[in-house]
């Protein structure tokens, strides 16, 4: 580990003369350089990782398919391709939700996850809950809070009826920083 | 031809100074009593990270790291490929061990003071350490990328949501994107094999190297207590006077415990297999109750048991505080007792710390919180609770299995515990209570008012209140059989 090999080396009176004040220059001359080319690598580098350091576009609108397949009175879980998804994403682009249709004309659209810690919740047609399978939220069925750890009701998609079928506006995963309401 | 090997070793020697190097590494001198059972878990930890570094690249030969084939490669590395179920197994034995004996030896170095003067870095560096190994522990939890690894994502990425100001983008910067999907497993597996290994290998040439500049802690004495003027000076003479070469001197019993890691892993890894992958990472496939692994359940646990309003707080100032505290450790208490005979205080929090965390650990593998989604569909009403119950009373009886109480309440013992079971609740409340509790909810119990008719209501109470020991009479309403009894 000990360096034993050693070099001849200036004594400290022979610093002070001018040849080293030349060569001190050119030391700091050559770190320098060494510290703008450094940044010069490294502004892009950080650039390209902190790429996803901001927010992504607004939502966008997604199709849900035919208002048909609401009928009134029904609560139904709703498939969509993610509008940003890349080619390699397989199976994980394909984004659920529930689908609340109050008369065939009025709806709900809940995002899947719990507004607790993201956790699928599921449907009870029966007791008209919402359950959330991690820490036991339970939302009522328009989606307000009814009991358990969650700190609000589900997250809710804008929705829109046009040319037959249900659009909803959305494409991120619901968060308490970034609900869909800011979609 | 033995002189022609010496005279070959010894130009090896002479290049790389082999000699030298042996001397100020494994060869330096430690106090004697530092070879003792209490000392092996940091080589131990060291050992499983070597194991790691080994089964880990070998899984990279196979594994593709992409969200849409992830999970049939962990299918064939778990049923085709030769070994693949092994070395799979191998690497999570060997995680969970690593955390295991990581925490032993923080706890020993703890209770033998060694982070005291002139060892702070050494138990900084050592926090460090733990974070990173958790760091890695999380994050390969993500590589096997089943839909316990997509939700825990998920769970990841709500708390990052309750961060204030930048919350919407740690949450972008955590899964590169919106979505939980490809590039976030892209992130996930740069994290787990490039950023934490390098990270964690840095980290340990500083550790041990304070291990080498500021020597390792002698076993501590009761009365000797570390004063800075003089500590230095006496380890010295300590040192030089009853020390031995760390090889051989002190290593032995580091061998025995790092044979017997060995096996256990191995055995561990042989008669329980890998882990998973459970299920298709798809986020539309929602029959799924998401569960962390084993070193992650007390996390979860906390978020379950904390009421609502603190959970925010507790889940982002929480670790800060924890971390600060750690760090500042080796500062608060920088001299004194090293001995755990004269701190009662450090015995007690180790003990609180481990009891918390195991008591917490099996909470979450209960996890009474969560219902039992199949409750109601899968388990049956016991006999006894249905015999001799009038028409009326077992209407009740569906009435409970149809609406999903079940999921949340246990009929002896069987269904949901995250309300309470229901087996005698007639001798806790009375009728009135019981309509109330239904109708209005309360106490962590929606309301269910607005889902069942008067009908289901009358017969669902008239079900319950029979749910009372044979011997014991069902709760009554005080104030009114006050007034009726004179």
């Amino acid at each position: 580990m000990s360096d034993t090999t050693s070099y001849p080396t200036k004594t400290g009176s022979e610093c002070c003369c001018k040849g080293s004040s030349r060569r001190g220059f050119f030391l700091t001359l050559g770190v320098g350089l060494n510290v703008v080319a450094g940044s010069l690598l490294a502004v892009p580098i950080l650039g390209y990782v902190l790429s996803s350091f901001r927010r992504q576009a607004p939502g966008q609108w997604i199709s849900l398919g035919p208002v048909g397949q609401f009928p009134s009175g029904t609560t139904r879980l709703a498939t969509y391709r993610n509008p940003v998804h890349r080619p390699w994403d397989g199976k994980t682009a394909d984004i659920p939700c529930w689908v609340r249709s109050i008369d065939g004309s009025k709806f709900q659209v809940f995002a899947i996850n719990c507004a607790h810690l993201g956790c699928p919740v599921r449907w009870f047609e029966q007791s008209r809950l919402f359950l959330c399978p991690c820490h036991g939220g339970a939302y009522y069925e328009d989606g307000s809070r009814a009991s358990g750890p969650p700190p609000r009701g589900l997250f809710e998609y804008a929705y829109k009826v046009e040319k037959g079928a249900l659009w909803v506006k959305g494409g991120f995963i619901p968060t308490l920083a970034r609900p869909l309401s800011d979609a | 031809m033995l002189r022609q090997l010496q005279q070959i070793a010894q130009w090896f020697d002479d290049r790389l100074h082999l000699t030298k190097l042996f001397a100020s590494t494994a060869g330096h001198r430690v106090p004697k009593s530092s070879g003792s059972w209490f000392y092996v878990f940091g080589s131990g930890t060291m050992l499983c990270l070597m194991l790691q570094l080994v089964t880990g690249t070998c899984l990279a030969f196979v594994y593709v790291p992409s969200a849409d084939e992830a999970y049939t490669t962990l299918e064939y590395l778990t049923y085709e490929q030769p070994l693949g179920w092994y070395l799979r197994a191998l690497h999570y034995w060997g995680s969970n061990f690593m955390l295991g004996i990581m925490s032993l030896h923080m706890a020993q170095v703890f209770l033998f003071g060694a982070y005291k003067y002139p060892r702070e870095l050494t138990w900084i560096t050592g926090v460090l350490l733990l974070f990173v190994t958790l760091g890695l522990a999380f994050t390969g939890q993500v590589m096997r990328f089943d839909q316990d690894a997509y939700w825990g994502l998920g769970i990841g990425t709500a708390i990052m949501g309750r961060v204030p100001v930048i919350g919407a983008d740690l949450v972008n910067l955590m899964l590169a994107g919106p979505i939980i999907a490809g590039e976030t497993l892209s992130r996930f597996f740069t994290l787990h094999v490039f950023i934490l290994p390098g990270t964690i290998l840095a980290l340990i040439g500083v550790h041990l190297r304070l291990v080498l500049t500021k020597g390792i802690n002698e076993y501590p004495k009761p009365g000797v207590p570390v004063q800075r003027e003089t500590y230095v000076e006496e380890y010295e003479k300590l040192v030089e006077k009853e020390g031995v070469a760390f090889v051989p001197g002190a290593i032995s019993k580091d061998l025995y415990f790092s044979a017997f890691v060995m096996f256990a892993i191995a055995t561990c890894a042989a008669v329980f297999g890998p882990k998973g992958p459970e299920g298709v990472p798809d986020p539309t496939y929602i029959q799924t109750a998401p569960q962390p692994d084993f070193f992650f359940l007390w996390v979860y646990s906390v978020a379950a048991l904390l009421p609502p309003y603190t959970e925010t707080v507790v889940l982002l100032v929480g670790p800060a505080v924890g971390v600060l505290a750690l760090l500042a450790l080796p500062f608060i208490s920088n001299t004194g007792e090293k001995s755990a005979r004269r701190r009662p205080v450090a015995v007690l929090t180790v003990l609180v710390a481990f009891l918390g965390l195991g008591l917490l650990t099996w909470a979450g593998l209960t996890s009474p919180w969560s219902p039992h989604m199949q409750a109601w569909t899968s388990d049956p009403t016991p006999a006894a609770f249905v015999k001799g119950r009038s028409p009326l009373e077992l209407q009740g009886a569906l009435v409970l299995q149809n609406k999903q109480c079940r999921n949340c309440h246990a009929l002896d013992g069987v269904g949901g515990h995250r309300g309470p079971d229901l087996s005698t609740v007639a001798t806790r409340l009375t009728r009135d209570q019981l309509v109330r509790q239904v109708i209005q909810g309360g106490g962590n119990m929606p309301a269910y008012g607005k889902n069942l008719s008067p009908a289901e209501v009358d017969a669902l109470v008239a079900f319950m209140m029979t749910l009372h020991p044979a011997n014991e009479l069902p709760a009554r309403d005080a104030t009114l059989s006050a007034r009726r009894s004179p």
